[in-house]
């Protein structure tokens, strides 16, 4: 064999340069089927899964879900506050978490993560849950509520078939999730049973930040003008050894990356970021030739961190990123975990910035 | 008893067998023992090709259920990857996957199998380099590393022929026990690197079994051509086939090592090879003392003891299975076990009739030296 460039004995200089200019292999491995499809030329640089997730199939759509929002119904109470009412059934399904890759997943409402839950600050919030798994589950809230509707076993857990009404009022203003309390609680966690609860502030309780406030509240036409969406940073454990064997935001391996984000460069960006991972300590966020401000639990006004481009939660951390792209060319713009090792097995996304 | 009675009584099991076939299947009790189990999924890697396309591997499945490979992990990242023939393999089927990854010389790369339901198949490459492609050039490369660790060191074990001949009654019984020696050494060396291939074969294939049955078929076909030609001559030529089947396996072990990285084919190695082998060249021009073969008797002898590591290394570089290597070196096995039997009656008739000339000790000096002598050299190639 031809000795080349030396640290790479069997790739010939030319060779390599090929793999470096062209991105995906395709060209020089006969490679068709796996390429990065669409119009956009994504540099995977043959680092991906391969094919397509059928999220018809699934029941759900990971770039319907950064948006999905659910206010549930609405009603006022005789003492004038609103009152949002939900329905929530648990049951177990399997789900493609990557292309041909099946899990058998524990869900809320069909879907991982569950429904975002968006009410405002001061809210009644009353959640019917019915349980049709095969486990008992609970819903534990990451928020303010009485003992009693803590959603953890002997408080609020639902066997297989039954039936629980949780209620508190929706404090406090922030970034939450919601997750299965049952024990194992490993298992009934990374299984699929958690989602995203927002809270938005009420301007009114908040004078000193009104303006900010209302950015935040959903359904102002100060909040219309942010591209908002959730991100629950999760993974799979597939094959039981408790380490994951796929990582995504919003469950679906690389399904921002096959299909980037499109963003609109003159409206800024809000994320809500929320870390749900089991097995690995902790998850981040890095965002590629921008830089954002952080809103740690997204229970202030005012940034917590200022001016970072890399972010890291633990599980169950979460938080509100506020970024824009008002000055940058127009182009794809990578994020992803910057835990390598998240990245190569899922965790890697694109804006394309528009 | 009449004919009739006579065939009713041989057809009468196999019919009554097919009706408890037949009710096994109608019957549906065994549901109730065992509902509807999850998946066994398992397969087994048996070959990696490095080269300037990446990794390619070649998987069997070797459960009964079938299996999906829906992602590729290389070291721990999802990769591109094609699969030929594509889709679900039922048992016992075999693909290829490609993957077009720059592997880095001299590293370790792990490889990950994801299936359809999850289930994770590792394979590691120890230290990567590239695969032995089939060029001219390397085919000859190949054949002389065959000859000299095979044909070389027999032909050089012969040249001592003549002294032996000239040597008494003693020393000449006493290179038959170190023929013995070695013999026997060569015998559980084979065995167990027949029964370590069978143990990366993938289970439908049997392995342990397989190598008994390919043993006892060797033992008893030889037995059966060499019955009554005891004497010296088809003695030799008996041992050489023996020795050249376990050189078979050698040239296989090398070859495949070699190709999947697991050692690098140092001057030092085939040096202790060829050394290991000189030792098989005395055990058979030991038995030949009392004939006086002609030059293509020794160089049919050689050959048959010594070509074979040459076809060995071109199968293990090129077309490894590690079944096929079970089934030579248990074929390997059968035939030394047979020879070595052969060996000790036709010394236990040289020394029962010699009346005490050659004692015990002396044989079971000669006996220990064979052995020690492989073991020795031995210690050049185990690693």
């Amino acid at each position: 064999m031809k000795q080349s460039s030396g640290w790479l004995p069997g790739f010939s200089r030319r060779n390599f340069l090929r793999l470096g200019l062209t991105g995906s292999m395709g060209s020089l491995f006969g490679l068709s089927a796996a390429h990065g499809r669409g119009d956009h030329a994504l540099h995977t640089g043959g680092m991906t899964t391969v094919g397509e997730v059928d999220h018809r199939r699934n029941g759900f759509d990971p770039h319907e879900l950064l948006t999905d929002w659910d206010g549930g119904r609405v009603s006022r109470l005789p003492d004038g506050r609103r009152l949002r009412e939900y329905e929530i059934v648990a049951e177990d399904r399997e789900i493609e978490i990557a292309p041909g890759l099946f899990f058998p997943a524990w869900t809320y409402a069909g879907r991982v993560p569950g429904p975002t839950l968006r009410a405002t600050e001061g809210d009644v919030v009353r959640i019917v849950f019915r349980n049709q798994g095969s486990h008992p589950h609970t819903i534990h809230f990451h928020g303010i509520h009485p003992a009693r509707m803590d959603g953890v076993p002997g408080a609020g857990e639902v066997y297989p078939g039954g039936q629980f009404i949780y209620e508190f009022e929706a404090l406090p203003f922030g970034c939450h999730l919601y997750h299965c309390h049952s024990v194992p609680l490993k298992r009934h966690i990374h299984k699929g049973l958690y989602g995203a609860f927002i809270v938005d502030p009420d301007p009114a309780r908040h004078p000193e930040h009104a303006e900010a406030a209302r950015s935040r509240l959903l359904g102002t036409p100060q909040n219309a003008r942010w591209q908002e969406m959730v991100m629950v940073m999760n993974g799979f454990d597939t094959n039981f050894d408790e380490e994951n064997e796929v990582y995504a935001v919003n469950t679906v391996a690389h399904a921002y990356n096959q299909r980037p984000i499109r963003i609109e460069r003159a409206r800024p960006i809000r994320v809500y970021l929320i870390n749900v991972t089991e097995f690995d300590p902790i998850n981040s966020f890095h965002v590629h030739a921008n830089f954002f401000d952080y809103y740690d639990h997204g229970t202030t006004l005012t940034p917590t961190l200022r001016t970072v481009d890399t972010v890291m939660q633990c599980q169950a951390q979460r938080g509100i990123l506020e970024m824009s792209f008002a000055d940058h060319e127009p182009g794809l713009y990578m994020f992803h975990a910057h835990q390598s090792e998240f990245v190569e097995l899922g965790w890697m996304a694109h804006f394309e910035v528009v | 008893m009449s004919t009739a009675r006579y065939w009713l009584h041989w057809l009468l099991p196999p019919a009554l067998l097919a009706v408890a076939i037949f009710a096994l299947f109608k019957g549906d009790w065994l549901v109730e023992l065992g509902g509807a189990p999850a998946p066994f999924e398992d397969v087994v890697v048996e070959r990696v090709v490095l080269d300037e396309q990446g990794i390619a591997l070649k998987y069997r499945v070797d459960s009964p259920d079938p299996v999906t490979i829906a992602q590729v992990q290389v070291d721990g990242a999802y990769w591109q990857f094609t699969q030929q023939p594509e889709g679900p393999l039922s048992r016992g089927e075999a693909a290829w996957i490609r993957i077009p990854y720059m592997w880095v010389a001299g590293d370790a790369h792990h490889l990950t199998l994801v299936s359809s339901t999850g289930a994770t198949f590792e394979h590691s490459v120890d230290v990567a380099q590239a695969t032995p492609q089939p060029t001219l050039a390397k085919f000859g490369a190949w054949t002389w590393v065959g000859l000299y660790v095979g044909l070389f060191p027999v032909a050089l074990g012969m040249l001592c022929y003549p002294a032996l001949r000239r040597s008494g009654r003693g020393v000449i019984d006493f290179a038959l026990a170190v023929t013995l020696g070695l013999l026997a050494f060569l015998f559980v060396d084979t065995l167990l690197e027949a029964l370590e291939q069978a143990e990366r074969a993938a289970s439908l294939f049997q392995g342990p079994m397989l190598v008994l049955l390919g043993a006892a078929a060797a033992f008893f076909g030889l037995r059966a051509v060499s019955r009554g030609g005891a004497d010296g001559v088809s003695l030799a030529w008996r041992i050489a086939l023996g020795i050249g089947l376990h050189n078979l396996g050698e040239g296989l072990a090398i070859g495949s090592a070699v190709a999947a990285g697991e050692i690098a084919l140092g001057t030092f190695l085939v040096l202790g090879f060829t050394l290991h082998n000189v030792t098989e060249g005395i055990g058979i021009a030991a038995p030949l003392t009392e004939s006086q073969p002609r030059l293509p008797t020794w160089a049919g002898l050689a050959a048959l003891a010594g070509l074979p590591a040459v076809a060995g290394c071109w199968i293990g570089a090129y077309a490894f299975s590690p079944q096929f290597a079970a089934l030579c070196l248990a074929l390997g096995a059968g035939a030394i076990l047979q020879v070595l039997i052969d060996v000790g009656l036709y010394l236990h008739g040289r020394t029962a009739s010699a009346q005490g000339l050659t004692g015990q000790p002396l044989l079971a000096g000669g006996l220990l030296t064979g052995m020690a002598l492989m073991f020795a050299t031995a210690l050049l190639v185990s690693g």
